[in-house]
């Protein structure tokens, strides 16, 4: 069994009250934090621990925190990123479903650290229960005084609400997530400068991921030393992977990084292989945003090592044989499935997304999304691929946020590992809006691992 | 689109306007601007849609210009610019979804309730739209019902029928709530 170290209490029945939070140990890190700690010594902390942010860029986290500036007379804000909209990630609504407390004591120890006076959790507006949660779960800390004035008796004055969405995955984009919250359309900031510098109304704001936040918690209890030492080089620490599409047991699952993919997709510990015996065709490892592997490539890199699940190993390859870690959107394609529909799928939700400000996002990603589609229904032409590729490279890098990016990837990795399956879409059109390619080769050639003992 | 001939009259109530103060205490002096969404939230679930004059109302408790209450309804997905049915149905019609089903849910509920997309049933109880991923990708198909946002997890034909048939025996906004 891997170590849990957010996950730890999650099935015991009440864990999502305070009472129960308490019990199991919870808020310890605030005392620790308010009683025996000053701000800088937690920012060491957390950068000795090596937690990279857990939002997708896996950026330092310590790092982030160190370069908030301090100007005198100045507001600080420290903003949750809760706007979970990459498709094939669900970790950060699990949590706060499942254990609300544990965002709210580690917003309590960030906020701290940050000297922030007010924080704002932003939730996606479609989480209406978990709003509902986290405002409850606010109030129960609230009232054993862990909120509002001199909490603990430390001095420490800290206020935090909970700001809805309104339906925008862009929201997720830190610039766009502040705009949001400042009530205006989800449009990104041109940076610099950085909300490091100037983020919501203007003053230093530091913007973090839930699960990121969450994670200061076990590394404040335990110190950033013991932290660091669960995971694998770089990539310390444990994280949470949401696991979906065609697997056998889709859900949350915290893994120490560094598990081989392999045993993450098949042992019984984790995801217990693919759904209805089928074999595994491909992966999105790290959210709708990272480019696709087929099975082998997943398994293992070209040089035959075995993937691991970490920031080093996935992105082994570069763009040319890897992936990325993302925000661990776990997405299993099995065999049956066709790769260009679902290409054609993601290029639509991203031209749905696209905020409109930078020409090569809002029309590259209509064009790619037009071009996909009479791909899969049958009108494309054999230019259409090599068009894919270009508009894919000339939105890529050339746009405000990296929403672009984030769009372009998906098709370019399509293209250059299920080339023949577009291909076939062309030469078969009528076959091609009937039925799928049908030609499992990318198909895992592994039989599933034994079940470890 | 914006139906700016609307001319019903739209007056708060006062346990609304009391919310709306709560809301704009959370931000520093002169940034109300920032209740804007959170207050679109609780004008839709009262009215069951965002028209020109609620906005326009909104408009004035915050000391906004109309236009910058438009633009960030027409931004969000979230914000009904026309009636919907009294339940809007919300399936997720993104790939992970799709990988388990979504798109034969979606063709399921159009026949069963008659209607097309973004259409609403003679009896006008329902609506339904596809929308974009839900954040529940493990558990689809999913979808939501507003103005609370009930989930529904792992959709089969078998549980649309059930949902819709406790639906149209229901008179609460949100009557089947799936998370405790
Ligand atoms: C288009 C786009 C969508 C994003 N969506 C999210 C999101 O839903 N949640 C999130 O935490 N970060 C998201 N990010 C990343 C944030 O911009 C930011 O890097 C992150 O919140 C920083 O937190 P972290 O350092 O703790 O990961 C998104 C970025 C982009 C470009
Ligand atoms: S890249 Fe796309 S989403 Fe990002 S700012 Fe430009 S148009 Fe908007
Ligand atoms: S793809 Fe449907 S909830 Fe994420």
């Amino acid at each position: 069994m891997g170590r849990k170290l957010l996950l730890e209490h999650i099935n015991v029945p009440g864990i999502n009250t305070f009472d129960v939070y308490r019990q199991q140990g919870g808020y310890r890190a605030v005392e620790k934090a308010l009683k025996t700690l000053s701000p800088e010594a937690i920012v060491e902390e957390v950068k000795k621990s090596g937690l990279r942010g857990r939002g997708g860029a896996g950026f330092p986290t310590g790092m982030k925190w160190s370069f908030l500036a301090k100007p005198e007379g100045k507001a600080r804000y420290l903003v949750c990123n809760a706007d979970e909209s990459e498709p094939g990630t669900f970790k950060d609504r699990y949590l706060m479903t499942y254990i609300p407390h544990l965002l709210i004591e580690g917003m309590i120890v960030s906020s701290f650290a940050l000297g922030a006076a007010v924080s704002y959790i932003y939730v996606r507006g479609e989480m209406m229960p978990q709003i509902r949660i986290l405002e409850r779960a606010i109030a129960e800390a609230k009232n054993a005084g862990f909120l509002g004035k001199n909490i603990l008796g430390s001095g420490y004055d800290l206020e935090l609400y909970v700001q809805p969405g309104g339906g925008a995955y862009i929201c997720g984009e830190e610039t766009a997530l502040i705009e949001s919250l400042e009530g205006k359309r989800g449009n990104p900031r041109i940076k610099p400068p950085f909300p490091a510098i100037s983020g919501l109304y203007g003053c230093p704001t530091v913007v973090n991921n839930v699960e990121s936040i969450a994670a200061v918690v076990p590394i404040i209890n335990d110190g950033g030393e013991e932290y660091a030492k669960v995971g694998i080089g770089r990539s310390t620490g444990t994280k949470l992977i949401s696991a979906g599409g065609n697997l056998a047991k889709p859900g949350v699952y915290e893994i120490e990084l560094g598990l081989p993919v392999e045993e993450f997709i098949y042992s019984e510990e984790y995801c217990g292989g693919i759904a209805n015996g089928k074999r595994l065709k491909a992966v999105v490892a790290g959210g709708s945003s990272v480019p696709v592997l087929p099975a082998n490539l997943i398994l293992k890199t070209v040089n035959g090592e075995k993937r691991l699940m970490s920031y080093e190993s996935l992105a082994d390859g570069g763009f040319v044989s890897g992936s990325m870690m993302g925000s661990g959107g776990f997405i299993a394609f099995d065999e049956d499935q066709c790769m260009v529909r679902n290409t054609w799928n993601f290029s639509r939700f991203y031209h749905h997304e696209s905020c409109g400000q930078c020409s090569p996002c809002r029309e590259g990603t209509g064009w790619m999304e037009k071009v996909l589609h009479r791909i899969e229904y049958g009108h494309g032409k054999y230019s259409d691929i090599d068009l894919l590729v270009d508009v894919s490279r000339k939105i890529e890098g050339n746009t405000i946020c990296p929403l672009g990016d984030a769009a372009a990837w998906p098709v370019a990795s399509a293209i250059r590992h299920f080339r023949d399956e577009f291909e076939w879409h062309i030469t078969h059109p009528a076959e091609a809006v009937k039925r799928n390619f049908g030609l499992a080769h990318y198909a895992d050639p592994l039989p599933p691992v034994a079940e470890p003992a | 689109m914006l139906n700016i001939n609307q001319s019903a009259e739209i007056i708060f109530t006062p346990e609304l306007l009391t919310k709306f103060g709560e809301i704009v205490n959370r931000y520093p002096e002169g940034k109300q601007k920032s209740a804007l969404l959170p207050i679109l939230h609780l004008v839709q679930a009262e009215y069951g849609w965002t028209s020109v004059p609620a906005m326009d109302k909104v408009a004035v408790y915050l000391g906004l210009q109309p236009i910058e209450v438009y633009e960030v309804a027409t931004f969000y997905t979230m914000y009904f610019l026309k009636p919907t049915g009294r339940y809007m149905l919300e399936v997720c019609r993104t790939g992970p979804c799709c990988l388990v089903g979504a798109e034969k849910i979606m063709q399921y509920l159009e026949q069963k309730l008659g209607v097309k997309e973004g259409e609403i049933t003679p009896d006008g109880m329902f609506s339904w739209r596809g929308v974009e991923c839900l954040a529940a990708c493990g558990f689809g198909p999913v979808l939501q019902i507003g103005p609370e946002y009930t989930f529904h997890e792992n959709l089969t034909e078998s549980k649309i029928d059930e949902l819709i048939d406790t639906l149209k025996l229901t008179t609460a906004k949100t009557p089947v709530d799936s998370i405790s």
